[in-house]
């Protein structure tokens, strides 16, 4: 906590305290909800509250066994198969097409500039409900709704608008003098591209990508109309399960997820950290 | 890249001789095209995957082909038809749906329509049911007297005698011929006579000689016609007595004979029969739905998205008791401005602090607002489905500590209250970060220098350092009323009746209902709703200067 100056009122520092005491709170309702379903989910029977056992913290009142239903139960695996599967091929779908989109809007004359930008964010801003009926109506003419390329390409495209932002905005410190440098240096396009511009824009090429990871990962509303039953994915079946029986295993995932996030969230911060240092910005 | 160097009289050149400005021009044609060709891939994939099926879905809220399609004899008949006449339509125009349907109730599409047209007027869908059942015996007192008449008029081959084209009966007796099961038997053709000379008959005959082929994979010349071919027929004889001058032979003489007897035959109208299989063929709101749904668009899913329908008498408001839509608009915006506010409440100050920090603490707590933003969105509601529960944790701790009695726990859950709750938390990191990059720029100066001009801490927050922050509050409240009003998934989870979005509720006629045209209707209303607030959004930041994390 920083000095308060001698000068203020008592009514200042009341204030001054009161306000961070009204933050905290507000902090507390951001991160509680998310951290108290770790505790909940070692939970020794089937109530999503803390038992008297819980809260005296006698062993007896803490098990694995939604952990362990979730390791066992054939819904639960296919799931996390489906998940596995749909969202790496959608993340390199969006990732090779984003970035050199990405590259080719950052030059500096591109005609249409703001209607091609339009229609290439717009995945992000049409509610997720809309895209699906659409998709749905559209996949089902073509053939490919219920399909693994189906979902495949619409969770493709709603990650692209996340690369394309991320890597835009990794171009926009890019030197392009770099650029120049290696050509004079007799580098074709092709190796400036992966010797020189690559290395640099990298973090945001995998920000991007984790992005559009975590688009694929956590969709449901798309994946519940455009997949069918055999394309059930993780957030699907805790939807499925929140909607009808709810089942205490959904707990255990949520708090593995939530391990995920924060893993995730660490390899971003590093990332921006390195970004960066690297284009010799000071670390924040 | 070309060089700019020579410099002669008065034309700049290029060292090679060509002109500077069309060697410049060249090269920036080349530069366009290079930027064009990295974004042409991204750009297709967005087009044929995204834009296609939205344009499509925009098609789909308008689209009626199903009425013209099943009913093609009916729709032209009844455009003869007065609506306001007061009157039932003609009887020719019961002859034509008694044709349309006994052909699409071969091919069972009578169902779709009726489930189509029920949403226009209920009890349509059970109508066309019951009718579909009954109409192949329409007619069925004219066949039994032309077979008393003559029994080769139950003969399938003096029929196809009597209807197929010279060129067809030659086709098909040649594949018969063949014998080979792999080839199909040439599609039936109607001769230019049995189209003059018998012109009803000739057009459900071939109706009947293509369900036969299609649908059934028999012959016509193996198939006794159906009942309403005969009342075809009989009507065509009435029509035209001298029909049997066209033919020659023993279809002649049928036909004569046929056309002397039929006045003296028992009759009975298409209109008659109808009304006999269900009394509501008699009722002219049935014909009047029909009439206004006939054609290939209707606008008919938006007046039913905005609670209104088309009658007699123009469009209307449907009754106060059966009005939901607009009621769920209206929800759906009350909701997400609650919400936005929420946001902005509870984000405002912490994204004030967040700017007010050292940087290293700040980044220490930003990983507070980061961590639910980068959570799984189902364990988020499944968080607070957990949490608002009746025997949740929330009541339970309400409960130890006395703020409310174990059996007057509250009801947070399945409600608007819910809903608010569960988005705010989920939408909150939205309305912070954008408040967070903006205050972050706010030089501290401008408040210092207030207060030493005499400014109350009040005044110099309310009056300098506020109205700094406007824009931010401007794109945060943007960002998160876009992101709510088109929210799904939270709403149907936490929501129960009192607190789901219109999302739901398109929802549920994409995949319960399988009222496809109203959900695109809806879904394109939403849509446009989200579009002015984009171009708000745009005005206001920019979409270049999205920024995440």
């Amino acid at each position: 906590m920083a000095k308060l100056p001698p000068y203020l009122t008592t009514g200042q520092r009341v204030w001054h305290y009161g306000f961070r005491v009204i933050c905290g709170l507000i902090f507390f309702f951001l991160i509680f909800p998310i951290l108290v379903i770790i505790p909940l989910s070692f939970n020794a029977t089937d109530f999503f509250t803390f038992t008297p056992e819980m809260l005296s913290f006698d062993p007896a009142g803490y098990s694995f066994k939604h952990y362990h239903d979730f390791f066992t139960n054939p819904d639960w695996q296919q799931a996390l198969r489906n998940s596995v599967m749909i969202a790496p091929a959608a993340t390199l779908l969006a990732t090779g097409f984003g970035t050199l989109a990405a590259i080719g809007l950052s030059q500096s004359h591109v005609p249409y500039r703001g209607a091609i930008m339009a229609i290439l964010i717009s995945p992000m801003i049409v509610p997720l409900i809309i895209s699906a009926a659409g998709m749905y109506f559209f996949y089902s003419r073509l053939g490919i709704q219920g399909t693994y390329w189906g979902v495949v390409l619409a969770h493709a495209v709603l990650g692209t608008p996340f690369v394309i932002i991320t890597v835009t905005a990794t171009l926009v410190g890019f030197d392009r003098s770099l650029e120049r440098a290696a050509a004079s240096l007799g580098a074709n396009p092709v190796t400036t591209f992966f010797k020189v511009q690559m290395p640099l824009i990298l973090p945001g090429v995998i920000s991007g990508a984790l992005f559009a990871f975590i688009t694929s990962f956590d969709e449901v509303v798309v994946v519940l109309f455009v997949g069918s039953a055999s394309q059930k994915t993780l957030p699907w079946q805790m939807f499925t399960g929140l909607r009808e029986q709810i089942s205490p295993t959904i707990l255990a995932v949520a708090s593995i997820l939530v391990t995920i996030s924060i893993i995730l969230l660490t390899v971003l911060e590093m990332l921006r950290r390195r970004s960066e240092k690297q284009r010799g910005l000071s670390p924040g | 890249m070309s060089d700019t160097t020579s410099n002669t009289a008065e034309k700049l050149t290029t060292s090679d001789g060509k002109p500077l400005k069309a060697s410049l021009a060249k090269a920036l044609r080349r530069q366009k095209m290079r930027a064009l060709l990295l974004i042409a891939p991204l750009l297709l994939f967005v087009l044929i995957s995204f834009a296609a099926p939205i344009v499509d879905m925009l098609f789909r809220s308008v689209q009626n082909e199903i009425v013209p399609e099943t009913l093609p004899r009916t729709v032209t008949a009844l455009e003869s038809w007065d609506p306001a006449s007061g009157a039932l339509p003609d009887d020719f125009v019961f002859a034509a749906l008694r044709d349309d349907l006994v052909i699409a109730a071969e091919r069972k599409q009578h169902t779709r329509l009726g489930s189509r047209l029920n949403y226009e007027l209920t009890g349509m869908s059970s109508l066309f049911r019951k009718t579909g059942r009954r109409v192949d015996d329409f007619g069925e007192i004219f066949t039994e007297q032309f077979d008393d008449l003559n029994e080769a008029w139950v003969e399938p081959a003096t029929w196809v005698s009597l209807m197929a084209s010279e060129d067809w009966i030659a086709a098909q007796a040649e594949w018969a011929a063949a014998d080979d099961d792999s080839v199909a038997e040439p599609a039936f053709a109607v001769s230019e006579t049995a189209r003059e000379a018998l012109p009803r008959t000739a057009e459900i005959y071939a109706g009947f000689a293509d369900v036969i082929q299609t649908e059934d994979n028999d012959s016509p010349t193996e198939e006794e016609p159906w009942n309403p071919v005969y009342a075809a027929l009989y009507d065509d004889l009435i029509a035209n007595p001298d029909a049997a001058s066209f033919y020659s032979g023993a279809t002649a003489a049928l036909l004569t004979e046929a056309a002397a007897a039929v006045p003296d035959f028992k009759a009975t109208t298409a209109r008659e029969e109808f009304i006999e299989a269900d009394e509501d063929w008699g009722s002219l709101d049935v014909w009047q739905t029909l009439y206004r749904f006939k054609g290939t668009y209707t606008a008919g899913y938006y007046l039913a998205a905005l609670d209104a329908q088309m009658t007699a008498d123009g469009i209307e408001m449907v009754p106060d008791d059966q009005r939901i839509y607009l009621l769920l608009f209206m929800r759906t915006l009350i909701l997400s401005v609650v919400i936005t506010f929420s946001c902005l409440l509870l984000g405002y100050p912490v994204a004030f602090l967040l700017s007010h920090l050292p940087l290293r603490s700040a980044n220490l707590l930003m990983i507070l607002v980061l961590l639910p933003f980068w959570t799984s969105l189902l364990v988020r509601t499944s968080a607070w489905k957990v949490l608002l529960q009746q025997q949740g944790v929330i009541n339970d701790v309400l409960v130890y500590i006395g703020l409310v009695s174990d059996s007057g726990r509250l009801a947070l859950i399945n409600n608007a209250t819910g809903t608010v709750i569960a988005m705010t938390h989920i939408l909150l990191p939205f309305m912070i970060l954008p408040l967070y990059s903006v205050m972050k720029t706010i030089s501290p100066s401008y408040v210092r220098a207030a207060k030493s001009l005499g400014a109350t801490d009040w005044t110099a927050f309310w009056r300098i350092y506020f109205p700094q922050t406007v824009p931010g509050i401007g794109a945060g409240a943007v960002l998160v009323f876009i992101l709510s009003i088109g929210y799904y998934i939270t709403p149907e989870l936490v929501g129960g009746t009192s607190g789901i979005f219109i999302s739901n509720r398109i929802a549920y006629h994409i995949s319960s209902s399988l009222n496809w045209g109203l959900a695109a209707a809806l879904g394109t209303l939403l849509l446009v709703v989200v579009l002015l607030c984009f171009v708000i959004y745009d005005k206001l930041v920019g979409i270049d200067n999205v920024k995440l994390g």
